[in-house]
């Protein structure tokens, strides 16, 4: 007989017209890892955001370890043993992390006695459960593995018995991820009970000891773990099989399109981002560039697409150099056959005020089709648009539509498209699926393979090594600006991979 | 050079006057921007206080009630930025220039129609006003060179409010620094996100901060009115709320700092009087306005980078609402 920590059943919310919870139930037992995974906008994060007392439900109740409780803020929350890690780390970086911890928990009008408190409890803390952090440094100053651990520690201090984690491992190494899992082990084993949120179908089965599906704001299915697979879960998830795997043919490379020598590249504060790097992608493949978030492949790809100027090096583009710091670059490039969806559509890839047809012509608005002289003629640009629409799946099918209300998934479509079918001699991309659901990444990672096999160059940089390992030809890794390594996706693995993207150089061959 | 010393020393002295409105409102918006609440109404809140000092010691001749009714009144528009830029989440610059307007075009308007003065208040007898106090000892030391001069010259002679304005440093210093208060007042400029998460009410905070905004701007203003002069003029205030805000950031929001940032501005102020018409040695007449503006120099020279750098309070002047 099991004893459950936290019961939520019927639980509704809704946010105007969008219905983010639909009599929502999730039973998670005392001392076990359980994990919650859905697409994006599935309403995951509402659930846990109502749990943790950051939004009221509509209707639906709540039991804590048996009693039913009504939790309307953080301050309930806490108060009932719950503790929540955030995906966007929730700390002040200008405080210690003495200070950090203590926020909320100072015990008592001054603080000389709480700040006493808090580090004794730390030590404690760290010594139970292998979360050693240093406690008088400023957190600006923290890896993320780090901030993470500080995160958690806050919960543990204020006595939480549940412990809830949004999207974990989204930033960090897979040594990291590791490392993160062993210590929720450690933590379930002690007898708190973990709740992990994440999309990542690996990691729920590698860490979680039940799983729960949320599917559109429902939930579909509560599953042990140990009883299920990645197939079954995906399907769960989006409701129809899916194709994990990409099926792709063996590259037939041909002439080399880029060609990047000696790239240095600082960034506005002078710290250097990119470190002699050089790279070549020829046409007929897609080359995957591998790492941590923030390790200068933003960077580079700025570089490449004209936007950041290079301190110095060489870009050959078709054998023609590339000055990528003239005024107006981009453009050129453009007109080169270059381009570039970017790594955060919402900066550079779309206007979300605008409506779908406009964002689907942005930087193309002087093409012949859309217009003539300074006018710019609307229907043509709407029928465009239809198009792309219908090409790519978008949907709803709207031109009209403003791009901010368009999900994820079909925002990038819009981008893609737009790009894609300027038929460009070398296609940049940049997170391709960073906030898009499974059934959308599926239909990317095809028309991307199928852009090489049109001979066609690709240059792509992600943080998730599964698309990196599924689309590659070839991967080069880069940590702190400089590329650790080169492998074909045949002849590596995670680990492998891991280790460089850690820093760790090649041994001698 | 006896002359030299003997203007130093009365420079000085009304550097001392000059810098407290200055101090105070500077302490004021280090409280607001500390919470995440941009105030460029300062300047607003002291001149409602002063308008307030001056009427209401005139009706009732105690300067302590005079000073009450402009931490009332000053409270009250603070209460109404913090209502305008907390719960309405409005664009905080805007609020604060309203506050300004409104505020200058009110004092003149309600002057005039209870006083008929050409929108000034009466003038107050002594007693209505502050009255300068004499410390222990100091005519003692009187006569003892440089320290003497120091004690009963420069730091005695002044009225309460100035005593508890420098008092207000080290105070201020200790509630961020060493309250449960300061911490949460910190953190919620910096990161609402992080407060809210740890069970703390972002609301209930910045309106803390905006009310002692707001006490502290009233007693800057009630100084200027029945401290500093014996009533209310039109725009007396006459800019010192946008020093107040240049030293602020010269600071860098930071309490004892602000207290040396208002001395410099208060002593340039009051060599520019000094100066007025006095033709230098080697440079010649000097034009007020010149050294009036040095203030606002040195604080595009510190903006711009070449003193050390001026870091805002992350989250000042960012609404905050709990979707991100």
């Amino acid at each position: 007989m099991t004893v459950s920590a936290v019961v939520m059943s019927g639980i509704d919310k809704r946010f105007g017209a969008v219905h983010a919870n639909k009599s929502v139930d999730l039973d998670v037992a005392k001392g076990s890892i359980h994990g919650l995974i859905g697409e994006n906008g599935a309403g995951k994060s509402t659930l846990m955001s109502i749990l943790f007392g950051f939004y009221a439900a509509d209707s639906g109740t709540i039991t804590v370890d048996g009693k039913a409780v009504s939790i309307r803020s953080s301050a309930d929350a806490i108060s009932h043993g719950i503790g929540m890690v955030h995906q966007h780390f929730m700390l002040v970086d200008t405080f210690t992390v003495v200070e950090n911890v203590m926020l909320g928990a100072e015990g008592g009008a001054l603080t000389a006695r709480g700040e006493a408190l808090t580090r004794a409890r730390l030590k404690e803390l760290g010594k139970t459960y292998g979360l050693e952090v240093p406690l008088d440094t400023l957190v600006s100053e923290l890896t993320v593995g780090e901030l993470q651990r500080v995160e958690i520690l806050k919960a543990l201090v204020r006595d939480a018995r549940v412990l809830i984690l949004d999207e974990p491992t989204a930033v960090l190494t897979p040594t990291e991820v590791e490392q993160l899992f062993v210590m929720l082990r450690r933590l379930r084993d002690e007898g708190k009970t973990v709740i992990i949120v994440t999309h990542k179908l690996k990691e729920i089965m590698a860490v979680t000891d039940r799983v729960s599906v949320m599917r559109r704001g429902e939930m579909v299915a509560h599953l042990d773990t140990a009883a299920t697979s990645p197939e079954a879960l995906a399907e769960a998830m989006v409701g129809r099989r899916v194709v994990l795997r990409v099926d792709k043919g063996p590259a037939k490379p041909g002439a080399t399109i880029l060609t990047v020598r000696g790239l240095t590249v600082k960034d506005e504060k002078g710290v250097t981002r990119v470190n002699d790097v050089s790279l070549s992608v020829r046409a007929g493949e897609i080359v995957g560039i591998a790492g941590v978030s923030g390790n200068g492949q933003s960077e580079l790809l700025e570089v490449l697409a004209g936007l950041r100027a290079p301190l110095k090096g060489e870009i050959l583009l078709e054998g023609r150099p590339v000055e990528s710091a003239a005024k107006n670059e981009s453009k050129r490039l453009r007109k080169m056959g270059l381009r570039h969806v970017p790594e955060d559509r919402h900066r550079l890839g779309l206007v979300k005020e605008f409506s779908a047809s406009e964002s689907a012509i942005l930087g193309c608005h002087d093409e012949a089709g859309y217009g003539s002289g300074p006018f710019l003629d609307a229907a043509a640009i709407r029928r465009d648009c239809e198009v792309k629409m219908s090409a790519f799946d978008v949907r709803p099918a709207n031109p009209d539509l403003k791009t901010a209300l368009f999900s994820g998934g079909n925002q990038q479509k819009i981008v893609l498209a737009r790009e894609i079918e300027r038929d460009p001699i070398l296609l940049l991309v940049g997170q391709p699926t960073r906030g898009v659901d499974i059934g959308a990444i599926e239909f990317i990672h095809k028309r991307l393979i199928e852009l090489r096999d049109r001979g066609k160059a690709i240059l792509l940089v992600s943080v998730e090594l599964d698309e990196i390992m599924a689309l590659s030809d070839r991967i080069l890794v880069m940590c702190a600006g400089e590329i650790t390594g080169e492998r074909t996706p045949e002849r590596t693995d995670e680990r492998d991979l891991g280790l460089l993207m850690a820093g760790v150089r090649e041994r001698a061959a | 050079m006896i002359e030299f010393v003997s203007f130093m020393v009365v420079a000085l002295d009304s550097a001392v006057r000059l810098s407290v409105p200055l101090l105070l409102a500077c302490l004021a918006g280090m409280y607001s921007e500390r919470a995440g609440i941009v105030d460029i109404g300062l300047e607003g809140k002291m001149l409602v206080a002063a308008f307030a000092a001056g009427v209401t010691a005139f009706l009732v001749p105690n300067p302590w009630v005079g000073m009450l009714a402009a931490i009332a009144v000053a409270v009250l528009f603070a209460l109404i930025h913090g209502y305008a830029s907390i719960n309405q989440r409005g664009n905080q610059i805007v609020s604060g220039v309203a506050i300004n307007v409104l505020a200058s075009g009110l004092t003149a308007v309600l002057g005039n129609a209870w006083f008929r003065e050409g929108g000034r208040t009466p003038q107050l007898p002594g007693h209505a006003r502050f009255q300068e106090i004499t410390l222990p000892g100091a005519d003692l030391v009187k006569d003892v060179p440089f320290l003497g001069t120091l004690y009963s010259d420069i730091i005695s002679g002044h009225s309460a409010p100035v005593y508890l304005c420098i008092l207000a440093v080290p105070l201020t210093w200790f509630v961020f620094y060493r309250t449960r208060f300061g911490l949460r007042l910190r953190a919620v400029g910096e990161n609402p996100h992080a407060v809210d998460t740890a069970g703390i009410s972002v609301m209930k905070m910045r309106y803390g901060a905006v009310i002692i905004c707001g006490i502290l701007c009233g007693m800057a203003g009630a100084y200027l009115a029945i401290g500093q002069s014996a009533g209310f003029n039109n725009d007396m205030t006459a800019g010192k709320g946008f020093i107040a805000l240049a030293a602020l950031i010269f600071a860098k929001w930071r309490p004892v700092p602000a207290l040396g940032a208002c001395f410099l501005f208060g002593l340039l102020d009051a060599v520019a009087i000094r100066l007025q018409g006095v033709a230098l040695p080697m440079i010649g007449q000097v034009p007020v306005q010149a050294i009036q503006s040095l203030p606002y120099i040195l604080t595009v020279i510190l903006l711009a980078g070449f003193i050390g750098k001026a870091i805002p309070p992350r989250a000042a002047g960012m609404p905050y609402s709990k979707d991100r």
